[in-house]
């Protein structure tokens, strides 16, 4: 391995490796995920087959190995100016990435790990150019080490300074958190609104099912279970459908509360100020601080996430069609490096929306009424015409095509008046749609409303703007509208400002980001291309 | 109504236009669809003989009428509205035929520039250049370049890219 320690050594940062727990860790984890398929061998085998006994030991031969392998050929290190990390035995793995790059850093310890005091770190890093990474995760390292990698890898002000060597240099000062939110239960009425309510069926259901096949058990055996299947296949079907129905919905509601808590015990979002402090309002602006905001939550599986202030690009409020009816809400940062799945860069969980709004202008050092809560500018009628076209559109074909197959196959006529339903449903969608577009322009934010089924207030930072698009379509031309899109790092890559008036829209690009747009700018009245 | 007459996005066209090549290379791409679309049906068709279902022969007909008219007349549609420009200060491009696209990057936050010959595009010496910001959704495309020009042009802006500090975020 590679120990040069002669030569330069303030420069040659030593290799490190994995906690020596993951020896016990990493196998045990294959194990488990190997369990099911052991217990069905186990259980099903017919008892002179050697093949029963032989083949969980070599399973679990196989999972030590590799957790060996694993360990001994993975190693990184935390240089002045890059995180590397090496892995792989066959084939060898060498990822890097610069710190200058990283903008997250993703803490997570599931139970197994916790019970070790281990957690897996996850580097989030800004991902233009393909030849360098946009991340790498150490799986794992003790909490401890952990945390100090989270607090060093975002504290840009010790970058240019000491090489950190190991344990043996003195961990950073803890910095002085600020508490911006905490969990109230009382939000938990908000779990069975949100689309982790039909997640929670599957995961309810799916884990029971999982724990009977893998008992090796037939629900049937079970003399309750077939009772109820008996009394139902004689009640009639309308009482079927309801039971079913309630159960279905008790299930969802249940679901997504355990969901819930297990997700968000024990959150908290803090903000941490910078170790050194002293470089509090730079060239940024008096709204940008240096500090870290920090999300901690989970009850069985502990998740932190660390944004850097100095690269979050803005916040969004998200209002799923249950959440808002619930007059509830989601606030979550948008920022490069963020994981893209559902849960990715929230910073609170469903709540009152008030309470989002707050935690939005609090994440982003603004007030409200300069970001999501912005009083909007309203799109033109025409947009209306739009999104009712959009919206009624396919769904007219929808009906049409069930009207023609109602025609041509005589057992499905009855589908086609139900099918008028949709009409009306469509129109009021595209209403809404209408009627949550706007946008406007604050002094350091671009704020953009649009959305049904999910409303997504986005504020994004003025000075996060790196670039333009216009997009106009036949229609929209004929109309004098266009849909522009301000390109940034952060989050989605892109936010929209859907159909707006062709001129209102080049000005409100040619605002916010000045001297960008000015050169492209018609100079007099002149007919497009 | 706020606006009685519907007004043109006030953006002025970018300078330069695309080759005129680029109206065989457009033409060509429409003939591959064409025989990838078409190819098929009639194979099925020849391969069924009297067997074959009546609408296959009208819709391989319609498919082919379709592209056929397409790759008359969008070619050149599509020549006319292609325009680029590259200004020390940003990268500005106009595309689409349906839905038209304007794309703005300046260009202190480009990070990568590629130029990309396909099979079609060394055939008739054409290149098209991909400017990358640092946003999943910015990549600015210009198709259709004389290939030397875009060897040009990409020389051109990864030297004005690595002459700007910062990492481009």
């Amino acid at each position: 391995m590679t120990s040069d320690t002669d030569a330069r050594p303030a420069l040659e940062t030593p290799w490190r490796r994995l906690d020596k727990r993951m020896l016990v860790v990493g196998p045990l984890g294959s194990l488990v995920r190997f369990l099911p398929v052991a217990l069905i061998v186990l259980v099903t085998g017919r008892g002179g087959d050697p093949m029963r006994l032989w083949l969980p030991v070599a399973i679990g031969v196989l999972a030590i190995l590799a957790g060996v392998v694993r360990w001994r050929t993975t190693q990184y290190r935390i240089t002045a100016e890059r995180v590397e990390l090496h892995s792989g035995w066959l084939r060898r793995q060498q990822r890097s990435v610069p710190r200058d790059r990283i903008r997250t850093v993703d803490l997570t310890a599931k139970l197994l790990h916790r019970v070790f005091g281990l957690s897996v770190v996850q580097i989030g890093a800004a991902s233009g150019s393909t030849a360098e990474s946009s991340g790498l995760s150490l799986d794992a390292v003790t909490t401890a080490e952990a945390e100090r990698l989270r607090r060093e890898l975002l504290d840009r002000s010790r970058v240019a300074g000491t090489a950190p060597a190991g344990d043996a240099v003195a961990d950073p000062p803890r910095p002085r958190a600020t508490e911006l939110a905490r969990l109230r239960w009382s939000w938990l009425r908000f779990a069975p609104l949100t689309f982790s309510a039909i997640a929670g069926v599957g995961a309810v259901g799916a884990a029971v099912f999982n724990l009977f096949d893998d008992l090796g058990l037939n629900p049937r055996d079970i003399t309750a279970v077939d009772d109820a299947t008996e009394r139902l296949t004689h009640t009639p079907i309308w009482l079927t459908v309801a039971v079913l129905a309630a159960i279905l919905v008790a299930v969802a509601v249940v679901g997504a509360m355990l969901l819930f808590a297990e997700r968000w015990y024990d959150y908290r979002l803090t903000r941490e100020a910078a170790a050194d402090g002293s470089a509090a309002a730079t060239s940024g602006g008096a709204g940008i601080g240096t500090g870290t905001l920090h999300v901690r939550r989970g009850l069985l599986t502990r998740r932190s996430l660390s944004v850097s202030e100095q690269r979050l690009r803005g916040a969004e409020v998200v209002e799923s069609l249950l959440l808002r009816a619930g007059r509830g809400a989601q606030c979550k940062a948008l920022s490069a490096g963020l994981s893209r799945d559902a849960q990715g860069g929230a910073l609170q969980p469903p709540c009152p929306r008030d309470e989002a709004h707050r935690v939005a202008s609090a994440a982003l050092r603004e007030h409200p009424q300069e970001i999501t809560l912005a009083p909007l500018r309203r799109h033109p009628r025409a947009a209306l015409l739009r999104r009712m076209t959009r919206a009624l559109g396919p769904t007219a074909v929808l009906v049409a095509g069930v009207f023609a197959a109602g025609a041509a196959v005589p057992g499905l006529a009855w589908l086609g008046p139900p099918s008028l339903l949709l009409l009306p449903l469509a129109a009021l969608l595209g209403l809404d749609r209408y009627r949550n577009l706007g946008h406007e322009l604050t002094s350091r934010h671009l704020v953009s409303r649009q959305g049904s089924v999910q409303r997504r207030t986005v504020a994004l930072q003025r000075a996060g703007v790196i670039g333009w698009t216009f997009r106009q379509s036949i229609f929209q031309r004929r109309s004098g509208m266009v849909s522009l899109e301000a390109i940034t790092a952060a989050g989605a890559g892109g936010y929209k400002v859907l159909d707006v008036g062709a001129a209102d829209g080049a000005a409100l690009a040619d605002a916010a980001v000045p001297h960008l747009l000015t050169p492209f700018l018609a100079t007099g009245p002149e007919p497009g291309p | 109504m706020a606006t009685a007459v519907p007004t043109a996005l006030p953006l002025r066209p970018p300078a330069h236009q695309v080759s005129p090549r680029a109206v065989r290379w457009w033409q060509l791409r429409a003939l591959v669809t064409l025989v990838v679309l078409v190819a098929p049906q009639v194979i099925v068709l020849v391969a069924m003989g009297g067997s074959a279902p009546g609408w296959l022969a009208w819709t391989a007909g319609a498919t082919a009428a379709v592209t056929l008219v397409y790759t008359v007349v969008v070619p050149p549609l599509l020549y006319r509205i292609h325009r680029w420009e590259v200004t020390p200060e940003a990268v500005y491009t106009l595309s689409g035929w349906l839905v038209r696209e304007w794309r703005i990057a300046p260009i202190s936050r480009v990070q990568t520039v590629d130029t990309e010959h396909g099979p079609l595009q060394q055939l008739l010496k054409l290149a098209s250049v991909t400017v990358t910001t640092a946003s999943a959704r910015g990549p600015v495309k210009i198709h259709g370049l004389e290939d030397h020009a875009a060897a040009e042009l990409a020389r051109m802006l990864t030297e004005t890219t690595q002459a700007t500090p910062g990492d481009a975020t």
